[in-house]
């Protein structure tokens, strides 16, 4: 009996299911917050199924269900039926865009038998399975060009459906895996350009074309003053420099001004210019004011649980899903802010420590996928809400209501979980 | 393969580390550096809402209410709620049109937005009222009946002493000196109580604050009500008024213009103020209010302007007692002063007639005034004006005459406690120089002493100067407050004073009171007498003259009578006068006389009942202004017109 339990437990790592256990509880909690009206007895209301809260309850006794079957899974399974899994969620996503049903403007949702389902979440984990087995397998080397392409291509494909389902947010989460290439041996002049990219996005939408370019003109210039001698010695070097001062100069003047009237709903562009203070109509800065609003009047300690004001009377939309955040801001203000972000650190950071001590490459990959998502969750989702990044609809990993992104965050950790205990074996 | 990557991890744990500081960097900043966002969700969140207390109630002299509150509904809408429900039914029942009934529906969703409720038809009258709660399942959750406290008059009396309250205007708003604390939309005593006494009649408005949602739906009470104030109730006031006098008052007046003012010697308080036509006063109040108010402030009877206190009258004979008070004051007569008067007086130029001419009739001061007789009244004021002591009329003689009448109360307002208190006028020096340029005499205003000429007094000022003579030179500032409930102000203190007239004898007030006594015994006034009641009263029919297209013409005499009863120890002192009707022995003693014997007996004697009906039966106005007149005049109760539906 005793011995069958140990070995029933045996490999687990308990951190990180406490952490995972612990996000979970804040997050039915601020749901029930974010619902509570303050009539009645808070008992008499905790079974109550309308009410978002008593669903979470529901998709977390779903998920437990999971994680068990999970666990009791054997770990080979999920590297055999890895690229299966790829492909059946590329079919769900495809099957999706014919009969899916648009739920608040995305057609990104499935209904079977009266449940609503999003794929896309789902995919998630169907890639991280994918990209892992792609980049443990022998034949690859990630070296080279072509696997490198190769892997961009498994994290990008699920994307780029997402996006025909008009789910911008989800899919964006996918880039999310560029962080475990870069892991895995991506050159680290890749992330320099990401981030110069961002930069140059912001910089067009923020300054004038004109200007810009006449910038840009200017730094050319001091670069080839500075590097004359170089230039001097190597003449591929000044061609290297005119072809950025080329690229960068037509990305601003013609690609960003594209994208933003052609590609980019109207929604998606006000919401940008919301978040860089182009724009002040209050219907469109809203929900990011009244955001900002609850979690501003937390203060330092917070007004307590169930005693904030902002979220307990629909003063902020999307409150139980997208801006869960709100209420811990409200109830718990920057002590409790600063100790619920140290929980997704330690939680992120641990995912990280676990990923380091695999002998797998499997295990590792897909363990740094899992923290990836995590992480670009958590900062975009946390960013909106404070004003610092557009309004993105994103949940909160593990703390936002909604059976779909619970389920698939559950699934992830707990194969995650299943692979470390067998971190002594080497999976491909 | 790729163990030699291990620094990356370091720089995943950077980049992680990095974007959580920017979090936490902004959160700082949110919320600890910025207080402005704890300040916005406080006005996100709470709701101040003003709690009215009810208004104060006015009891009169027996402690029965004559203006209290009443319950009406408002019917109000939630739009959005509104659904699958018969419209034409409840169109019916409020007896409107469809389209109306769209037009109040897309007004409330402008005026209040779809979820929040709109007033959809006010102050509904009992009948739909009625009609309505009955079928009210059929229309909810859409529509609802709420209460609203209206204010009501038992009694359909007293309109223009009670006053009335009315949304306070922008006009009075911008005035934040004296209207700082009002709301728009607060009601607010525009006339007679209502007004004077609105600070004490209001109460304490409460504030409570309210949790409110996105919606401005109230959610319930902010920090279990920690900072709300109760609303504190109006206090009460209690009058001298006796609204059963006031009640025959009106009835007697029906069909007349003119007043009756009647007071309680003894307090100065005011027991009867009638001003006809009167209306009732719950035609002001409920539905109907503005409505009503139009016509009655268009009407050509003019029933909203108070003639207790704003009309202004020659007192006529009436005002011979104090043309004597000051003459026996002066010394330039004695009681037993007495003046050949033949028919006329012959002192001035033209000579003024008089009602007598048999010899005697003015052998003394008694005789003269029960028998009313314009010379020895002349005569007196004359002598009073050009007493040489005061160094001739021009120089200090008119002057301390009028002085004389100032201490009356003439000529000045006295003070009463309802607003728009006319002043009367009293010719003085400064007047006659400004009028004659300097070139005047005694003969010019010799007229003043049979209360004629430039001399205007109010009704008011006609009953307090009987309060003067029946106290023998005091009175009591009149009015109608006797008391406030719990009362801290210092609002009835000036009532409390008892102002001493110009320190005339004794002496001169028993002769005085004698010639009245007699005026009603034998004199002009003989159909003022009560059984078993003493009376000093004085007839006066008073001359008056109208512009009528743009020339100075004589209109029929204004009747007036002044008493008071009984004579040894005054209980009642009124006046009274019906305008453009005659005589005043003829119209108005008797209005005066069974205004005191119910005052004083508490019923009006079976031997006197055709008296009451004929006077009742009898009208004065004018039948061409009569028949312009919206208002029912004629009508048996009171003198109210049906309120059109």
């Amino acid at each position: 009996m005793n011995r069958a339990q140990t070995k029933l437990t045996q490999g687990i790592d308990w951190p990180i299911v406490g952490l995972y256990l612990a996000l979970v509880t804040i997050g039915i909690l601020s749901i029930f917050a974010a619902e509570y009206r303050g009539e009645g007895n808070i008992l008499g209301d905790i079974i109550h199924p309308t009410k978002n809260y008593s669903r979470q309850v529901i998709w977390f006794g779903v998920s437990l269900v999971l994680a068990a079957i999970i666990w009791l899974t054997d770990s080979k399974f999920f590297t055999a039926t890895a690229n299966l899994a790829y492909a059946g969620g590329l079919l769900l996503l495809l099957l999706v865009l014919g009969i899916g049903k648009d739920v608040k403007g995305s057609h990104s949702w499935l209904v079977i038998g009266g449940f609503q389902f999003q794929p896309a979440e789902l995919t998630k984990l169907c890639t991280n399975l994918a990209l892992a087995k792609y980049l443990s397998s022998q034949e690859t080397d990630f070296t080279k060009l072509r696997s490198r392409l190769i892997a961009a291509a498994i994290a990008l494909i699920p994307s780029a459906i997402i996006i025909l389902q008009d789910e911008t947010g989800l899919a964006l989460v996918y880039f999310s895996f560029f962080l475990v290439m870069y892991r895995e041996g991506l050159p680290g002049i890749l992330l320099v350009i990401a981030f110069s990219g961002i930069v140059l996005v912001l910089s067009a939408l923020l300054v004038d074309k004109i200007v810009l370019f006449a910038i840009f003109t200017v730094i050319t210039a001091l670069v080839i003053y500075f590097s004359r001698r170089e230039i001097k010695r190597k003449r591929s070097r000044l061609a290297i420099i005119l072809g950025v001062y080329a690229f960068c100069s037509f990305f601003v003047m013609f690609v960003v001004p594209f994208a933003f009237t052609k590609v980019l709903k109207d929604y998606q562009v006000r919401r940008i210019e919301v978040m860089l203070g182009k724009e002040n109509d209050p219907k469109a800065t809203y929900n990011t004011r009244q955001s900002m609003i609850a979690i501003g009047s937390g203060g330092v300690w917070g007004k307590g649980y169930l005693k904030g004001t902002q979220t307990r009377y629909d003063f902020v939309p999307e409150q139980s899903t997208d801006f869960i955040f709100c209420t811990i801001g409200e109830d718990f203000g920057f002590a409790g802010s600063i100790i619920f972000l140290a929980i997704y650190v330690a939680l992120l950071f641990r995912i990280i420590f676990v990923a380091e001590r695999q002998r797998s490459t499997f295990t590792r990959v897909y363990a740094y996928g899992v923290a990836s998502i995590i992480f670009f969750h958590l900062a975009i989702n946390i960013s909106m809400t404070i004003g610092l990044a557009p309004v993105i609809g994103i949940p909160l990993p593990l703390v936002s209501y909604g059976g779909s992104s619970l389920m698939t965050f559950t699934m992830l950790i707990f194969i995650l979980l299943r692979l470390d205990a067998d971190r002594q074996m080497v999976l491909r | 393969m790729s163990v030699f990557n291990q620094s990356r991890r370091r720089v995943i744990q950077l980049i992680i580390l990095g974007m959580v500081t920017l979090i936490v960097t902004r959160l700082f900043y949110l919320q600890i550096v910025e207080k402005k966002y704890a300040k916005l969700a406080d006005a996100n969140a709470v709701l101040r809402k003003v709690v009215y207390p009810s208004r104060g109630i006015i009891f009169d002299r027996k402690n029965r209410s004559i203006l209290s509150n009443d319950v009406l509904y408002d019917l109000v809408v939630t739009p959005a709620s509104v659904k699958n429900i018969d419209t034409a039914y409840l169109c019916n029942i409020l007896r409107i049109d469809k389209e109306e009934f769209k037009k109040r529906i897309v007004t409330a969703i402008v005026k209040n937005g779809r979820v929040r409720q709109s007033v959809f038809a006010p102050l509904l009258a009992p009948e739909i009222f009625g009609q309505l709660q009955e079928s009210m399942y059929l229309f909810q959750p859409g529509f609802e009946l709420v209460p609203r406290q209206i204010r009501s008059y038992p009694y359909p009396a007293a309109a223009n002493i009670l006053g009335y309250i009315a949304e306070i205007s922008p006009a009075m708003l911008k005035d934040t000196a004296n209207y700082g604390s009002y709301n728009s939309g607060d009601y607010i005593g525009f006339t007679g109580l209502e007004k004077t006494y609105e600070s004490v009649l209001m109460g304490q408005r409460g504030i409570s604050y309210l949790i409110k949602d996105n919606l401005n739906r109230p959610q319930g009470p902010y920090e279990n009500g920690e900072f709300d104030s109760a609303a504190v109730a109006g206090k009460n006031l209690r009058l001298s008024l006796d609204i059963e006098l006031q009640m025959l008052g009106e009835k007697l007046m029906k069909g007349k213009s003119g007043s009756i003012v009647a007071i309680d010697p003894q307090t100065g308080g005011i027991l009867a103020m009638v001003s006809g036509p009167s209306f009732d006063p719950n035609l002001l109040t409920g539905p109907y209010r503005s409505a009503n108010f139009n016509k009655l402030y268009l009407d050509t009877t003019k029933p909203l302007f108070n003639r207790a206190i704003q009309a202004m009258y020659p007192p006529g004979s009436t005002f011979k007692p104090m043309i004597a008070l000051v003459g026996l004051d002066e010394g330039v007569i004695t009681p037993s002063f007495g003046y050949p008067c033949g028919g006329a007086y012959y002192g001035c130029s033209r000579p003024i007639k008089c009602e007598h001419h048999d010899a005697g009739h003015a052998a003394n001061l008694r005789l003269a005034l029960s028998h009313s007789c314009n010379s020895y009244f002349s005569h007196v004021f004359r002598l009073s004006v050009d007493a040489a002591k005061f160094g001739g009329i021009r120089v200090g003689g008119l002057q301390k005459w009028a002085d004389y009448m100032n201490s009356f109360g003439f000529g000045h307002r006295i003070g009463i406690d309802i607003p728009s208190e006319g002043r009367g006028l009293v010719p003085d020096k400064k007047y006659y120089d400004a009028r004659y340029k300097g070139s005047w005499n005694s003969c010019t205003s010799v007229f003043l002493g049979i209360g004629q000429g430039e001399l205007l007094l109010t009704p008011l000022q006609m009953a307090n100067a009987m309060c003067i003579v029946a106290n023998r030179g005091s009175y009591y500032i009149p009015h109608f407050v006797s008391s406030i409930d719990n009362d801290n102000t210092h609002l009835l203190d000036k009532y409390k004073v008892k102002h001493e007239v110009a320190h005339i004898s004794d002496t001169a007030y028993s002769a005085v009171i004698h010639g009245m006594t007699d005026v009603v015994e034998s004199g002009t006034g003989r159909i003022a007498q009560i059984e078993g009641i003493t009376i000093g009263g004085k007839t006066g029919t008073a001359e008056n003259y109208g512009i009528v297209n743009g020339v100075r013409t004589k209109l029929k005499n204004h009747a007036v009578f002044v008493a008071f009863a009984p004579a040894e120890k005054a209980r009642i002192a009124i006046a009274v006068i019906v305008e453009n009707s005659g005589f005043g022995a003829k119209y108005a003693a008797p209005i005066a006389s069974l205004m005191m014997e119910k005052y004083l007996k508490d019923s009006i004697s079976t031997k006197r009942q055709p008296l009451l009906k004929s006077v009742m039966e009898t009208v004065t106005i004018d039948p061409a202004m009569l028949a312009k007149s919206k208002l029912d005049s004629l009508n048996e109760h009171a003198v109210i017109k049906k309120p059109t539906p």
